[in-house]
């Protein structure tokens, strides 16, 4: 479904040439369990954030769901990022004077989904992630587990072809982590495309493929 | 993005930094209210001197001696000849045409007025009866000029409430003495004070005959002729007749100056016309400094909400989408503090209203579409330069700047 082929990108930095993706090629099919992997600027930001089309590289040809995206002007990006695109961020970024399920309906609104539509969609969201009580609370009422529920419900209401988490847990105690990666292999479970980006090893392990990123290349892969 | 989610998004954002918001409005408001009131102020004056010239009539025609558009080339000029006075017979043939309802025959000077020993210099101002119904003046006491034959220089005088206050202090003047640069005349009538007529203050004004002025001032033409014409429609006509007349009398010769009512009426309409432009324009320079506080504004909200931005275009938002956003935001500002401004404006024209009621500072509805049209188009072109810079965001840094 995702194929990266030669993949290449590389910054600008005072003058000196970065290079943060190296040659990578990368295929991922529907409804896989992946989990990057690496050491902090080994790349896998980079990698991500080119899988979720908010970066474009310098070489090689991305196709998603057998089209090329790898240059797009930007309403076809934004187009395919609204669709095929769901992310769930560290720090939730959520839009602090939007009730939680203002915030849930966020992208329906940006695509000119009528009130009615985008309330018979989250609605459902919100029941099954347990927010049901916390809908019409703004952002800092709720928990960070709450938080980041809002921003998975979100990243999945226009059911996108990949769901792209970029450290997840990383703003959250232990017990909240693990709920939320619960609810994430839980909507894995129901055949959603799922890539996490961590450090953290005990939660990149749990996804049935795992790959680690050095240097902008590609160190490891579990299979695939 | 709906109208109306746009709508509510930009409201919220507003409302998320009240006091932002509210001093964005104060700026935009005044700028407004500004132009309004001055606007306002300044169709007020116009109305004030249209309305007292309309009062004199407009079918007024003034005929003063002389051409003056075209002296140099009349044969008079290169003979070297003055031009001929008016005369009062020049007055009389006049008043005879059925377009004509009134003629006054007019002369000016001044003179000093003496009576046992008090003394003040006044201006004198022969005509005849009808002077008194051409110029909307009224009579406190006695009675206005007789009504008899214009060569009759009868040493009578009504005089003006201040003159005879100087003159004669709380006595009565009525059928009392007093002398004119020589002359012996009779006091017959006292003006009243809510007299009024452009151009002269009728508080301190001696009336004579007309006759008698000629004789005081030792001339036989007149400063002026004014003719009252019976409809307003047969202006053009009349001014026609008095031409021909007048060359008749004078051996061909157009040797007068004919003035309407509106004419002098067009020129201050457009006087004040122009004086209230500039005093609008002036205000609008206000709502542009409230256009660059807005810009200022929004520059600081773009930075705060770079993070939101940068969500939005993750989210699927293209880059016109935000740069809609955003100048609805400025839009709507613009909007609410213009509306806020209109109300204070008419208010403040109403308060004026209020203290000066001859002055009506209704503020005209160009001024009121104007204001608005810039309030909200500096909104929108100081809006652009924030909006683009938010449009082009790179959405990563926007979101990693946490």
């Amino acid at each position: 479904m995702i194929e990266l082929r030669d993949i290449s990108r590389t910054f600008t930095v005072g003058g000196q040439e970065v290079r943060a993706m190296d040659h990578v090629s990368l295929a991922i099919g529907a409804g896989e369990y992946l989990s990057i992997m690496g050491p902090s600027g080994s790349g896998k930001s980079t990698l991500l954030n080119i899988i979720g089309l908010l970066d474009t590289p310098n070489s090689g040809t991305y196709m998603l769901e057998g089209r090329d995206v790898t240059s797009l002007d930007d309403k076809q990006l934004a187009a395919t990022r609204s669709k095929k695109i769901g992310f769930i961020f560290q720090f939730f970024h959520l839009i602090a004077r939007l009730t939680a399920e203002e915030n849930i309906e966020l992208p329906l609104m940006l695509a000119g989904v009528a009130a009615r539509e985008r309330h018979e969609r989250s609605a459902p969201l919100i029941d099954s992630f347990g927010l049901s009580n916390r809908q019409h609370h703004k952002p800092d009422e709720l928990s960070g587990g709450q938080r980041q529920r809002v921003a998975i419900a979100r990243a999945v209401i226009n059911r996108p072809a990949v769901l792209l988490a970029d450290e997840p847990t990383g703003n959250l105690d232990r017990s909240s982590g693990a709920e939320i990666i619960d609810l994430l292999e839980r909507l894995n479970a129901e055949g959603q495309t799922l890539v996490v980006v961590t450090h953290d090893p005990e939660i990149g392990n749990r996804a049935r493929r795992r790959i680690r990123v050095v240097d902008g290349r590609l160190a490891a892969d579990s299979g695939g | 993005m709906r109208p109306l989610d746009i709508l509510r998004f930009g409201l919220m954002s507003l409302g998320s930094n009240r006091v932002r918001t509210l001093l964005m409005l104060l700026a935009m408001s005044i700028g407004v209210a500004a132009v309004v009131l001055l606007t306002g102020i300044g169709n007020g004056a116009r109305l004030y001197i249209v309305d007292q010239f309309a009062s004199l009539g407009t079918n007024l025609v003034i005929i003063i001696p002389g051409r003056a558009e075209t002296a140099s080339n009349t044969p008079a000029t290169l003979v070297g000849e003055t031009p001929r006075d008016l005369t009062l017979e020049d007055a009389q043939a006049l008043s005879r045409s059925e377009l004509v309802a009134r003629v006054a025959p007019l002369n000016i000077g001044e003179l000093h007025a003496v009576r046992q020993g008090r003394e003040r210099q006044v201006p004198v101002l022969g005509s005849t009866t009808s002077f008194l119904d051409i110029h909307h003046l009224e009579i406190a006491l006695g009675t206005f000029l007789p009504e008899e034959d214009w060569d009759i220089a009868r040493p009578v005088c009504v005089i003006g409430p201040k003159v005879h206050q100087e003159l004669f202090g709380r006595e009565s003047a009525l059928g009392e003495l007093i002398r004119l640069g020589g002359y012996r005349c009779r006091v017959i009538g006292i003006l009243g004070s809510e007299g009024r007529s452009l151009g002269f203050d009728t508080q301190e004004l001696v009336i004579v005959p007309v006759a008698f002025a000629q004789m005081l001032y030792n001339t036989s033409g007149l400063f002026r002729i004014l003719v009252e014409g019976k409809d307003p429609e047969t202006l053009p006509r009349l001014k026609k007749h008095i031409t021909e007349t007048i060359a008749k009398r004078h051996h061909g010769e157009e040797d007068v100056t004919i003035i309407t009512q509106d004419s002098v009426l067009a020129t201050f309409d457009k006087i004040f016309k122009t004086l209230t432009l500039t005093v609008a324009g002036i205000a609008a320079i206000s709502l542009v400094v409230a256009g660059i506080l807005i810009m200022n504004v929004m520059l600081m909200s773009v930075a705060q909400r770079t993070a939101e931005i940068g969500l939005c275009k993750a989210l699927g938002a293209t880059q016109g989408k935000i740069m809609t956003m955003l100048v609805s935001e400025a839009l709507l500002l613009s909007a609410i503090g213009g509306v806020m401004g209109l109300m204070l404006g008419f208010a403040g024209a109403f308060g004026i209203a209020q203290v000066y009621p001859e002055l009506k500072t209704m503020p005209p509805v160009w001024a009121v579409a104007a204001a608005m049209t810039t309030a909200l188009g500096t909104g929108f072109i100081f809006s652009l330069l924030p909006a683009r810079r938010a449009a082009r965001l790179d959405p990563i840094r926007a979101l990693a700047g946490h």
